[in-house]
């Protein structure tokens, strides 16, 4: 390790360090991020949800997007595998899918930064009842 | 450098290693590992979450669940529900106890709610043992622009214009403590961090130290580049071994880095820091005792002044500042004076840390800003009182500090309004007791306390506080008289105006405050030899309900002593003589026949 000499680089230090703690830091207020669900079950996972997600943090960070990506159980669309809810603040969250690489990159894009729609939105079928 | 999309935070402070959290922690890195997930769950260890009343506490990241009293055995299905499933694991929730729900995240917590972290910030959040969690976290950022950017002057305006008072207890302006350091000349000076937290129930200083150590070595070298010293001690006592052996851990990854050492940041300024271990004497965490202690010498006040800034460490000026005093320093420096100066009270800004302890449903280790009242801390963030008992009193500032009552509930926390309202704000011990605790025989316990930590040098702390104490005793054996409660007052009075120092001081101050506020309390022990909280055993007899009791014999059974005789089916009867008042008989009978008067 190299020792910090000058101001600059505990700065530099800091910047490459940040990501470690980034999650936790937005995970303290999520209501304020665009937060994606990756649904992962079974056959979410069988169709490639694992490397969705990977492929989504890293486009999310690439792309300078504060979002916090969870994952969750299954959401019902196995026809439609895999699938994302993105809720973005201040808008009611939508639900894709068929998600791939290429999709990802198309809802950072015109989704999350330019607040269009795009094609595979899977209308909700469902209401779920409120635990709390 | 690996980034994770989850991560597993474990509370590993003192409370909730007791019950088995190191375990937890190798348990999930063992089953996160069985099955392949450790390139994206990164299992983690964390200072105190502060809510040790349901550790052992473990926190999913990114979605924020909280799960409480967690178990060894449980953390399989904490993996493979939660990470893999990515259902929640309901019964290890937090239940909100109002309502009976469970609750998901910490910020729906009435717990976590009202709360403000300042001096906590880290405690639960980073690890550590990883200076990288810390530096991320903006850590020795302060240090390095005060260094570069700032001239000493500039950090202690700052830190003066901030309304920092010390936190460890005597409430004087930072600031103006390091401004006077700085004035004297000396060709060596030191800086020590008071981490001698001696308060029974106090475990702030304790908790800050295992959980966010690096704040501390920052804010000491900053101290030490306003005051000129480039030597920084701490003196922590050796019962503390975690907090220890992490501070050990952090100046050394510190030293690697070239944060602690010669020349910080390519600046002639060079600092050092020693730890210096102590004993486990209250009284050395009065400046002067501390200092001696630290020489090697006996841990005995000295009378002030010379006070430590001109004289201190082998008689050397030395500015000494408690952990979480410290602990404020870094965040001042980034965020401004002005941040610091909006929260609290007029005349005491920032936050406090409270260890919130005794009959309170929600113990553990809270901070709320100064001006939050004390109704706010029991029954709010502390749940109220524990079976639905009455609040009695509550006993601030350790056993130095007073105890107030109902009528103090209201009163927003700070340090004049507590010293105004004859308790201080000590070091943050909050005790609460509730109707069954008699008030004479705590004022005897905490001096019984005092009797036993007082360092003999001065006869008014040495001789009166013992004489103090058998009075109590008298009276709580029901052989005390009126006049007792006069002289009583009296003696407190006069070892307050004339003890050497802090300790001996303020140590008559649990019999005042309780005398002030439960007078009626002190008369029915001396007039009627009655513990109206039959507390005092020797005041207390039992007795049984004739018309309640069956006959079963059960008490008679588990009486050590052999005082219930009665034959089955007819009502017993209790020899006074005998009886030594344990209980036992209370607790088995199951017609609640026995009474206590």
């Amino acid at each position: 390790m190299n020792k910090v000499k000058t101001l600059d680089d505990l700065w530099k230090m800091r910047e490459s360090l940040r990501k470690t703690i980034d999650l936790r830091e937005k995970s303290d207020n999520p209501e304020n991020v665009v937060q994606i669900r990756v649904s992962m079950a079974t056959c979410s996972i069988a169709a490639g949800a694992k490397e969705v997600m990977s492929y989504l943090n890293e486009a999310l960070a690439r792309e300078q997007v504060d979002a916090l990506v969870t994952q969750t159980g299954c959401m019902g669309y196995c026809y439609a595998e895999p699938t994302i809810e993105v809720a973005v603040p201040g808008r009611k969250a939508v639900v894709f899918g068929h998600v791939n690489r290429k999709k990802v990159d198309e809802i950072i894009t015109h989704y999350i930064k330019e607040g269009s729609l795009i094609d595979d939105i899977i209308p909700v079928t469902y209401n779920t009842v409120n635990p709390e | 450098m690996a980034t994770y999309s989850n991560y597993i935070l474990v509370c590993t402070g003192t409370g909730c290693r007791a019950s088995q959290s190191e375990q937890i922690l190798q348990n999930l890195k063992a089953t996160v590992e069985k099955h392949g997930m450790q390139g994206d769950v990164q299992v983690l260890r964390t200072g105190c979450f502060g809510f040790c009343e349901k550790g052992p506490v473990v926190r999913m990241i990114p979605d924020n669940t909280f799960y409480t009293q967690v178990t060894p055995e449980d953390t399989q299905e904490i993996v493979e529900e939660h990470l893999i499933k990515g259902r929640q694991v309901k019964r290890l929730l937090y239940l909100n106890p109002e309502t009976n729900e469970h609750i998901l995240d910490s910020k729906h917590m009435n717990f976590y709610k009202r709360q403000y972290r300042i001096a906590l910030r880290n405690c639960g959040f980073i690890n550590p043992e990883n200076i990288d969690e810390y530096i991320a976290r903006n850590g020795y950022i302060a240090l390095g622009k005060a260094v570069t950017q700032m001239t000493p002057d500039e950090v202690i305006k700052v830190i003066m214009e901030s309304g920092l008072r010390g936190r460890g207890g005597g409430g004087f302006p930072t600031g103006l403590k390091w401004q006077i350091t700085r004035k004297v000349q000396a060709d060596r000076k030191y800086v020590v961090c008071n981490a001698d937290e001696g308060d029974p129930g106090a475990f702030m200083d304790r908790s800050i130290l295992e959980g966010d150590p690096h704040s501390i070595i920052e804010a000491m070298a900053i101290n030490g580049y306003c005051t000129s010293a480039n030597h920084g001690l701490v003196y922590i006592r050796a019962e503390y071994p975690l907090a220890v052996e992490r501070l050990k851990t952090a100046i050394q990854q510190a030293k690697e880095y070239g944060l602690l050492g010669d020349n910080l940041f390519g600046t002639d300024f060079s600092f050092d820091i020693g730890i210096r271990y102590g004993a486990g004497a209250f009284v050395c965490g009065e400046e002067t005792a501390l200092m001696h202690s630290m020489e090697g010498l006996r841990g005995e006040a000295t009378v002030k002044p010379p006070f430590p800034s001109e004289s201190g460490y082998k008689g050397y000026p030395t500015n000494v500042n408690n952990v979480e005093t410290y602990a404020n320093i870094p965040i001042i420096l980034l965020k401004g004076a002005e941040w610091f100066a909006s929260i609290g009270t007029e005349k005491s800004k920032g936050t406090k840390v409270f260890a919130l302890a005794g009959k309170v449903n929600n113990v553990g280790l809270i901070e709320v800003p100064m001006g939050t009242t004390l109704r706010e801390v029991i029954f709010g963030i502390g749940g109220g009182i524990k079976d639905g008992k009455k609040f009695k009193a509550v006993q601030t500032g350790g056993p130095s500090g007073g105890c107030l009552t109902e009528k103090h509930l209201d009163l927003p926390i700070d340090y004049d309004n507590l010293l105004a309202a004859g308790s201080m704000m000590g070091s943050g011990g909050m005790i609460v007791m509730d109707e069954d605790d008699c008030m004479v025989a705590m004022a005897k316990f905490y001096l019984d306390f005092m009797v036993e930590e007082s360092c003999g040098k001065c006869s008014p702390c040495r001789i009166g506080n013992k004489r103090l104490h058998e009075m109590l005793q008298k009276i709580t054996s029901g052989k005390g008289k009126r006049e007792d409660l006069d002289s009583l007052r009296n003696l407190a009075m006069v070892i307050k105006d004339t003890a050497l120092c802090g300790l001996g001081q303020t140590s008559p101050n649990s019999v005042l405050s309780t005398i002030d506020n439960f007078y009626e309390e002190y008369l029915a022990h001396v007039q009627e030899q009655r513990c109206p909280a039959h507390q005092c055993c020797e005041l207390t007899q039992y007795f049984i309900n004739l018309e309640k009791c069956k006959g079963c014999t059960l008490c008679a059974r588990v009486c050590p002593v052999n005082a219930i005789s009665g034959d089955r089916k007819i009502p017993h009867a209790i020899d006074q003589q005998a009886c030594i008042h344990c209980g036992a008989c209370i607790e088995k009978c199951k017609f609640k026949a026995i009474l206590v008067r």
